[in-house]
């Protein structure tokens, strides 16, 4: 199998963490905006599993298993708190979410 | 192996203890006191594991522990762990009290308190970017649900979903930065190691870089520093108000042991003259810009915070902005990067705690459970309350920096190691912005005893368990004031 | 190529799309293209981890929190040309475009050995660092865990006790 060079990786983890990022600041649905952090922790993991090959070292990749629990850790607090928020206002628009001023 | 596991006792007791408190709160049926012991007596129990530690820094890390030199011990941790315990104590008097005039006196919050002291001491101990990184995770998971611990209030939910946001969205820089960094180092993780390697001039000085900004990006985002501030405002009004008095104190002294640690590492300030090389001339460009980028977040926050501060009306959220300010001043300790502006900032951030929580407890009694916290609400409290409007009065003059209390050491000590290393223009920006600051504290000052209104406030506040938390606050704010240099040395000695 | 290719496409539908069953489902697709990836980087564990975790876990919470909440018809407001949708377009693609051309300008690192990263990635290597010298993280890991599960419990219980 012919090896793909490192930086190919690094610019797609690059790109993938940027419309991560857009998908953030563009989005007003709660849950969508969740999924793009997702994204962006993703990209995360491959700029680390990237590196940890061309090194052939694992401390890179037992971090991409910390950032996966974190990541599940997080899934169930963030859905915890939109169904606590969609009890009391049935909306998961961040727009709507204005008592306190943005 | 004894030994590995006595000197990172403060964070393996806490974990274990948190785990345990759960249990005991679930066995312990309608009894909500004795959760409420057990997690005092827990936490005194890990502050004196802490002070024992204190001195045992310096020792060599055992070989083949089981921490496998991941944890630090000791040290300027043992310190950042009894300020963590402190608070943790303080907020856990008041809270008890505040939760109860709220009428949702929840135990989970004991056990909560625990947890957060728990990750706080992992941030401390972090000699690893994976120990930072799972710690400020503990850390920051806590607060999100402490935010929304009242769960039926709005206003407290919506604190906590735009807290969780931004946080984790935070969290994808800090750890993209970390990626970058372990691959700039060529497979490091290690804070020591890294900051060998670089001296070395054997890195990637863009992908570090890059790297490091983002770092400090998701970090400041985490001591509520300018380009990430917004949150803070809203997360500290919305928050119940002991959880804010936890969060804008403990929580941003624990970001800032982070800060301490990477730069402690990452920017040494010592270079081996015979290494000069053109990667050593690299090294030393890293540093500058790494140290402006940081003098410029600095300034703008401590600008931002208080001029944002001043139009406030409502008193929950000034504090929240005189918060942001006070992470500006924080962050010249980190800017000077010696160790005069890193005890500096444990100083500081020791003051600081002690009179912002006090002031939110103050908040916390005046709020009852009608959500007063504006600032026409604090008239004429000096005649029903007098004790109450001097101890808010001594508060404020703490945090304005006026001499005779704890604030003003700190800052004084913040502001000379600026000016020591060569950052004079970040002192004066300092300056002017406690000026400014003064302004709207002292503003809160005339309210209370120089204002009449047509609804004074009437009813007198008894005493209570948050009675204790004031005591104590006022009593160290005036220790630390008239006394700074017993702790200053100390802290001093211990980097 | 390929797969990075499907990579991004997914991924810009995820946060393109207006609904977010669509969206889930395009990050569905997303992880299991980024698991193909790891598998060319000699990672298997964490390929597998992947699917299991992402796939398996945290899309099926978050598809049955969509459900749950009957979000289907949410998101039918235009998506009108505020401030905030300039900013994070103009942002985004700043920061992609910069990492871009740092990255392609930018290449240092040699090409990778395939066996020593084919021995990292296997289950047992990793088994075996997790449970020696990485512990302190992984019983921290677990408090982490738990604090999830009381914070889950305290913020979405049905009944509250008072």
């Amino acid at each position: 199998m012919q090896a793909i060079p490192i930086e190919y990786y690094l610019v797609l983890s690059g790109i993938i963490f940027s419309i991560g990022t857009i998908g953030v600041i563009t989005r007003r649905n709660a849950i969508i905006i969740f999924m793009s952090i997702e994204l962006m922790l993703n990209s995360v993991n491959l700029t680390f599993v990237g590196f940890a090959a061309n090194f052939g070292d694992s401390s890179g990749q037992v971090f991409v298993f910390f950032v996966m629990s974190v990541a599940a850790a997080e899934a169930a607090i963030g859905l915890a708190i939109v169904i606590a928020l969609f009890r009391i206002k049935q909306t998961v628009n961040v727009d709507e979410i204005n008592i306190l001023k943005w | 192996m004894w030994n590995d596991l006595l000197m990172g006792s403060p964070v393996y007791l806490s974990a274990a203890l948190a785990i345990i408190i759960i249990l005991v709160d679930a066995f312990s049926g309608k009894n909500k006191s004795l959760t409420f012991y057990f997690a005092l007596i827990s936490l005194i129990a890990v502050g004196i594991l802490s002070a024992y530690t204190m001195n045992m820094h310096g020792q060599p890390v055992p070989e083949g522990g089981f921490s496998n030199g991941m944890i630090a011990y000791g040290g300027i941790s043992a310190v950042f762990d009894i300020l963590f315990v402190i608070a943790g104590i303080l907020t856990l008097f008041a809270s008890q009290s505040y939760m109860r005039a709220q009428n949702v006196e929840r135990k989970e919050f004991y056990s909560l308190i625990l947890f957060a002291v728990c990750g706080m001491s992992t941030i401390a101990h972090a000699n690893n970017m994976l120990i930072l990184f799972v710690g400020i995770e503990i850390m920051s998971i806590t607060f999100y649900i402490m935010a929304g611990f009242f769960r039926e209030r709005f206003t407290s939910v919506e604190a906590a979903l735009k807290y969780f946001l931004l946080g984790a969205f935070a969290t994808g820089f800090l750890i993209y930065g970390m990626a970058l960094i372990y691959g700039a180092t060529g497979g490091l993780l290690d804070f020591e190691a890294i900051g060998a390697k670089m001296l070395t001039g054997n890195v990637d000085f863009l992908y570090l870089r890059i790297g490091f900004a983002l770092l400090i990006v998701g970090l400041s985002f985490k001591v509520a520093a300018f380009p990430f501030h917004q949150w803070a405002p809203d997360v500290y009004q919305g928050a119940p108000t002991m959880a804010t008095g936890f969060m804008s104190t403990a929580g941003k002294a624990a970001a800032l042991a982070a800060l301490i640690l990477v730069t402690k590492a990452m920017l040494p300030s010592n270079f081996d003259p015979a290494l000069i090389s053109d990667k050593i001339i690299e090294m030393t460009d890293f540093t500058t810009d790494a140290k402006w980028l940081i003098a410029i977040i600095s300034a703008l926050t401590m600008l931002v915070g208080n001029i944002s501060a001043v139009v406030q009306k409502n008193v929950k959220r000034m504090l929240a902005y005189s918060s942001v300010a006070h992470a500006g001043y924080l962050l010249m300790g980190i800017v000077s990067n010696s160790i005069n502006g890193w005890s500096g900032i444990v100083f500081y951030s020791m003051a600081y705690m002690f009179m912002q929580i006090g002031a939110f407890v103050v908040v916390g009694i005046i709020e009852k459970n009608d959500g007063r916290m504006d600032l026409k609400d604090y008239t004429g409290l000096s005649k029903t309350n007098p004790m109450l409007a001097a101890i808010m009065g001594i508060f404020m003059f703490s945090l304005a920096g006026i001499p005779p209390f704890g604030g003003f050491p700190g800052k004084y000590m913040l502001f000379i190691a600026a000016i020591e290393s060569g950052f004079t223009w970040l002192t004066i920006v300092a300056v002017i912005s406690t000026i400014i600051s003064i302004y709207f504290y002292i503003g809160l000052i005339v309210y209370m005893y120089f204002k009449d209104s047509e609804t004074p406030m009437t009813e007198k506040f008894g005493f209570s368990k948050a009675t204790l938390t004031l005591v104590i606050s006022t009593i160290f704010v005036i220790l630390l004031g008239i006394f700074p240099t017993y702790l200053i040395d100390l802290v001093k000695g211990l980097f | 190529m390929i797969l990075g290719t499907l990579a991004i496409g997914s991924a810009i539908v995820t946060i393109a799309s207006r609904h977010p069953v669509r969206s889930a489902m395009a990050l569905v697709l997303h992880f299991f293209m980024l698991s193909g990836l790891y598998l060319t980087l000699n990672a298997q564990f964490i390929a597998a981890i992947q699917i299991l975790v992402y796939a398996g876990a945290i899309m099926v919470l978050v598809i049955f929190v969509i459900m749950l909440l009957n979000l289907s018809n949410e998101e039918k407001l235009k998506l009108k040309l505020s401030s905030r949708y300039v900013l994070g377009w103009v942002f985004g693609s700043a920061l992609a475009f910069l990492l871009m051309t740092l990255y392609i300008t930018h290449s240092s690192f040699s090409q990778f050995n395939q066996e020593t990263a084919a021995a990292v990635g296997t289950v047992n290597n990793l088994g075996n660092e997790l449970f020696t010298n990485y512990i302190v993280p992984i019983e921290l890991i677990g408090v982490l865990l738990t604090v999830t599960i009381v914070g889950a419990l305290v913020l979405a219980k049905k009944k509250l006790e008072n």
